[in-house]
This record gives C-alpha cells, sequence and structure tokens, in this order.
C-alpha cells in the first residue's frame, strides 16, 4: 500500500492517464522504474478501478529557501480520508493550502480528477476542492448568508430547502435566520462546514477543524464532520496534529516532518508504527 | 509689530517665518514636557518647508515670465513627486508608485484639462500652477489615505478575504467591501472640507484672492470652485487607486500575496 502510493503517477503512466504523452518523453531511467512498477501495480490491478480524485505531482513550496513543502507524491481515491499528521510546524497547513492554490506551489503540481489544477479556473477549482479553515472566519450577517456566499460567487442562488438539509446536517435546524455575531465557536465551525459543502465540492480538505475549539466541542464537531463526511461520501483531506482524532476520522494517514512526507499508509500501519517506537 | 519693524517685503517675510518657528518650538518644547518626541520630525519638517517653499518662490520669479508649457511641465513634475511621496504609503504592496502615478495623474489631471478648456482655470502661469498644484496636492492626500485604508483592510480581514476566495470569488469578489470602505473614507477629508466651507473654514485662496483686493462675493464664490473641483480630482483618484490597487494584492492565480507584516504567512500552525 505504502508503495504504491508513493509511485502512484507512475503507476497510472502503465495504465494510461492524460500525461502518459507528457511523461512518455521522460529519461530512459524514469521508464525503467515505470515498468518495474508495472509488475507491482499488475499484482494490485483492483487498485487501477479506483478513480484517483487528488493527486499531487512532486508538490513542493519553498519560500525564501525554507522548505514549507518538499517533493510530496500521494494520491486520493475517491471517498478516501486521508489525515495528514506532523507536529508543529512540520508543513501540514502549507501542504492543504497548496491542493486549492491558495499558495502557488514552486515546484510540482496538483491534478484534480486527472486534470493539473493550473489548467482549471481557480474559482472554479476552489469550488470543487472546498476547504474548512481552522478558524471559522464568517462573512457578517445571518448563517443563512453564509451559506449562500460560495453558490452566489457562481451567479447561483442557493435553494431554500438545501439550506435547511446543509444546516440539518450540521445540527443547526432552524437556525438560517440567525446572525452570526452570536455563534458559540463550535456552532461558527458548524456553519463553515455547511457553507463548504453549499458548494458541491468534490474534495473537503479541512485544516485543523476543531483545534480552535475547546474539548467538549471538539469532540461534538469531530463527531459531526464524521458523520458528515460518511453521509455524503466525500473525499477528504483533513490536517490534524492529534494522530488519535485521525485515526478515528481516516481512512489512510500520511505523516509529515520538515515538509516532507515520512510515512504514509492504513491507519493502523501508522499507528502501530508509531506506537512501536515509543 | 513686526510690519512696523521691517519696511522691506523679503526681510518682513523673513521675520515672520522666524516668529511662527518660535511657535511651533514652542509647542514641542511643551509636548517634550509631556513625554512626547516630536523634535526631530518637527525640525526636519520645519526645515523642509522653509527650503521647499523658498525654492518655489524664487522659481516663480521665473515662471512669471515664461511660456505656459512650462507650467504643463511643473505640474507633471509635481504629479510625479505626489506618486512617489504616496507610494510610501503602502509598502508591501508591490507597484504602489505606479498606482499613485496613474491615479494622481488622471485625477488631478483630468480636472486640470477639463476646467482649463472650461476657462474656469486661467491658462496664465500664476493661475495654472497654484491651482493645479492644490488638486495635485489633494489627489496626493486622497491617494495615500486610500492606499493606506485599503492595506489595513486587507491585513485585518486577511482571513475573510482567503475564505472568500476558497469558496470561489474572485479577487475582485472577495475584496469589493474593503475597496469601498478605502474608497469612502479617503474621501472624508474633501467631503468635509466642502461641508465646512465658510463656517469653520475660510481658506488659504480666498483669504489671498481677499488680501489682493478681489470682490470678496467672487472670492467666495471661486473659493466654493475651487473646493468642487479638488473633490472631483479626489474622488477621481480614489475610484483609480482603489481599483488598481486590488490587482496588486493578489497573484494572477487569485492568490493573496498582502500578508500581515507580523505573520508573513497564515499556515503558523502547521
Amino acid at each position: 500500500m505504502i508503495e504504491w502510493t508513493r509511485f502512484g503517477p507512475s503507476v497510472r503512466l502503465a495504465f494510461g492517464s492524460q500525461r502518459q504523452v507528457m511523461m512518455a518523453s521522460a529519461s530512459c531511467t524514469e521508464k525503467m522504474e515505470a515498468t518495474m512498477e508495472l509488475s507491482t501495480a499488475l499484482q494490485q490491478s483492483h487498485l487501477t478501478e479506483t478513480r484517483l480524485v487528488l493527486e499531487t505531482d512532486h508538490l513542493s513550496r519553498v519560500i525564501s529557501g525554507k522548505r514549507l513543502v518538499d517533493d510530496i507524491i500521494i494520491g486520493i481515491q475517491k471517498g478516501e480520508v486521508l489525515a495528514v499528521v506532523g507536529p508543529s510546524g512540520s508543513g501540514k497547513s502549507s501542504f492543504i493550502r497548496l491542493l486549492n492554490r491558495l499558495d502557488e506551489p514552486t515546484m510540482g503540481t496538483v491534478y484534480l480528477e486527472g486534470t493539473d489544477y493550473r489548467q482549471i479556473a481557480p474559482r472554479e477549482l476552489r469550488r470543487r476542492a472546498g476547504m474548512v479553515t481552522q478558524t471559522p472566519y464568517l462573512f457578517p450577517g445571518t448563517i443563512a448568508d453564509n451559506l449562500r456566499f460560495g453558490p452566489q460567487q457562481q451567479g447561483k442562488d442557493l435553494p431554500e430547502d438545501t439550506i435547511t438539509f446543509l444546516l440539518d446536517q450540521v445540527g443547526l435546524a432552524d437556525r438560517a435566520n440567525s446572525d452570526i455575531v452570536n455563534l458559540s465557536g463550535g456552532e461558527a465551525q458548524r456553519v463553515s462546514l455547511a457553507r463548504a459543502l453549499a458548494n458541491s465540492p468534490t474534495v473537503l480538505l479541512m485544516d485543523e477543524p476543531t483545534s480552535a475549539l475547546d474539548e467538549e466541542t471538539k469532540e461534538d464537531v469531530e463527531a459531526l464532520i464524521l458523520k458528515v463526511v460518511r453521509q455524503n461520501a466525500l473525499t477528504c483531506v483533513i490536517v490534524s496534529h492529534d494522530l488519535a482524532q485521525a485515526a478515528r476520522i481516516a481512512n489512510r494517514v500520511m505523516v509529515v516532518k520538515a515538509g516532507r512526507l515520512e510515512k504514509i499508509g492504513s491507519v493502523t500501519e501508522i499507528v502501530d508504527a508509531t506506537e512501536t517506537l515509543h | 509689530m513686526l510690519q512696523r519693524l521691517f519696511t522691506n517685503q523679503l526681510a518682513l517675510g523673513g521675520a515672520e517665518a522666524v516668529a511662527v518657528t518660535l511657535l511651533v518650538l514652542l509647542v514641542m518644547l511643551l509636548a517634550h514636557k509631556r513625554e512626547i518626541h516630536l523634535e526631530r520630525e518637527t525640525i526636519v519638517a520645519l526645515a523642509r518647508g522653509i527650503v521647499q517653499i523658498s525654492a518655489v518662490g524664487s522659481i516663480f520669479i521665473f515662471l512669471l515670465r515664461s511660456p505656459p508649457w512650462t507650467g504643463i511641465l511643473l505640474l507633471a513634475a509635481m504629479i510625479v513627486a505626489a506618486a512617489a511621496i504616496s507610494a510610501q504609503r503602502a509598502q508591501g504592496i508591490p507597484g504602489t508608485f505606479r498606482v499613485s502615478l496613474y491615479a494622481i495623474g488622471a485625477g488631478s489631471g483630468t480636472v486640470i484639462a477639463l476646467m482649463t478648456l472650461a476657462g474656469v482655470i486661467d491658462m496664465a502661469i500664476v493661475s495654472l500652477v497654484p491651482l493645479g498644484s492644490m488638486l495635485i496636492y489633494n489627489a496626493m492626500n486622497t491617494n495615500s489615505l486610500t492606499l493606506n485604508r485599503f492595506r489595513s483592510e486587507v491585513e485585518s480581514h486577511f482571513g475573510l478575504i482567503e475564505t472568500a476566495l476558497a469558496l470561489g470569488a474572485t479577487s475582485k469578489q472577495a475584496v469589493a467591501p474593503y475597496v469601498q470602505v478605502s474608497f469612502r473614507t479617503s474621501l472624508i477629508p474633501a467631503v468635509d472640507s466642502l461641508k465646512s466651507l465658510g463656517i469653520v473654514w475660510i481658506p488659504g485662496l480666498m483669504a489671498g484672492m481677499l488680501l489682493a483686493g478681489s470682490d470678496p462675493a467672487y472670492a467666495a464664490i471661486y473659493q466654493f470652485v475651487t473646493i468642487s473641483m479638488i473633490l472631483s480630482a479626489s474622488g477621481l483618484t480614489a475610484l483609480i487607486s482603489s481599483v488598481l490597487i486590488r490587482k496588486h494584492a493578489f497573484s494572477p492565480a487569485e492568490q493573496l500575496d498582502l500578508r500581515p507584516q507580523a505573520a508573513p504567512s497564515q499556515s503558523k500552525t502547521s
């Protein structure tokens, strides 16, 4: 599993991807590598049937000599929840901010459903890759105003029953017309989640969605995220500094350290590996 | 008192300058006692002020005998200088000099050109240069206020702007409320000076015209005309600079480049 995801893009070469032409012109050594991986891939041929929704290709961001994100190659399948864990300052947030292009990669790129995201208009890309930040920044007005914001930017009106449905999902039924100034931290984060969902994203990116909340609220919001993600079969990337939380929410965990991908694997693999270290 | 001591106009001017300098220094002394230290800045400002305005005074001696195009040249130079000064108000945003140059140039330039064509401003250098410089000066202030306010608005609403971008807004949509605020607040001085005209404020131009022996009624109306021209020039400048500066705060891929200076990146938590 670990090997496969590490070499995701090369495996795809063997089975034909949009980048086949580009990759085919790569150097001889790369071709040899690809052939070697082909056999591995054939053994796991079932994987070829799963669609990669999000792929990072040598994704890097280096700012004034500091490697915030360093050569990360991963692939995320449809419906998968990938947790990004690592110590403070390891580049988790920097990494997730590259996924919807809020920051520009200094090297490499991201493929969203097979398309290089530089070919997608930023506003369309960000509609498809929704984001929930650590601090929920809400726009002045009512909860419903916040939910309408995304669709409005695309010139669409969010139907009233969709608002009702979304608020119901995040446990804020009948609160559509509440002013956001009266919300608690947990409620604000629920609105932020519903607002991201209002854009009907393909991928949901969450950057430490519970770490600005107090202990009790944290559990509630985490449970809510879990529920919403399952119900909507969302493809999800969630940044967390808490491995236990990652284990509860995610199917797969990647560990980053100093901007580099240190390990990636199933929850049990990563948790076991971490436990044996201690 | 001074007028009786000095009969030569130049000597009188010098004595008057000394008197007001002493006045400013007295204020500084009072401030100093309250531990407010403005001495260095004020002394530099005083020195600059007297040197610059004396230089302009001597230029006018030549200008009075020069053809009209030298006036236009002088105003153009003033616009460049104003843009350079104003650009410092928005450090951290690339390309502010250009934005300021276009905004001040187009804002004051349009009003000067239109009003000269309409005959409100006389083509003669004695009229064109002082009035033009007044418009440029006010356009510069408005431009500085627009840029300064825009930067602080963006810095303090950084999270909201990025959230808007992350929800699929364009940079234009994401920053629209802050562009409006910057535009509106930068025009407060110009609007207020029109409002308070004659009530709390009898501006220098009118005072000058009265001193020069103009008809008070004409002097008064011309003052209204001047302040209205200032408001037009300021309005145009604010409009142009708030639109142009927006483009410099974002990258072509709709990423907010202007970050709060204390925290260079929001990704501090990871």
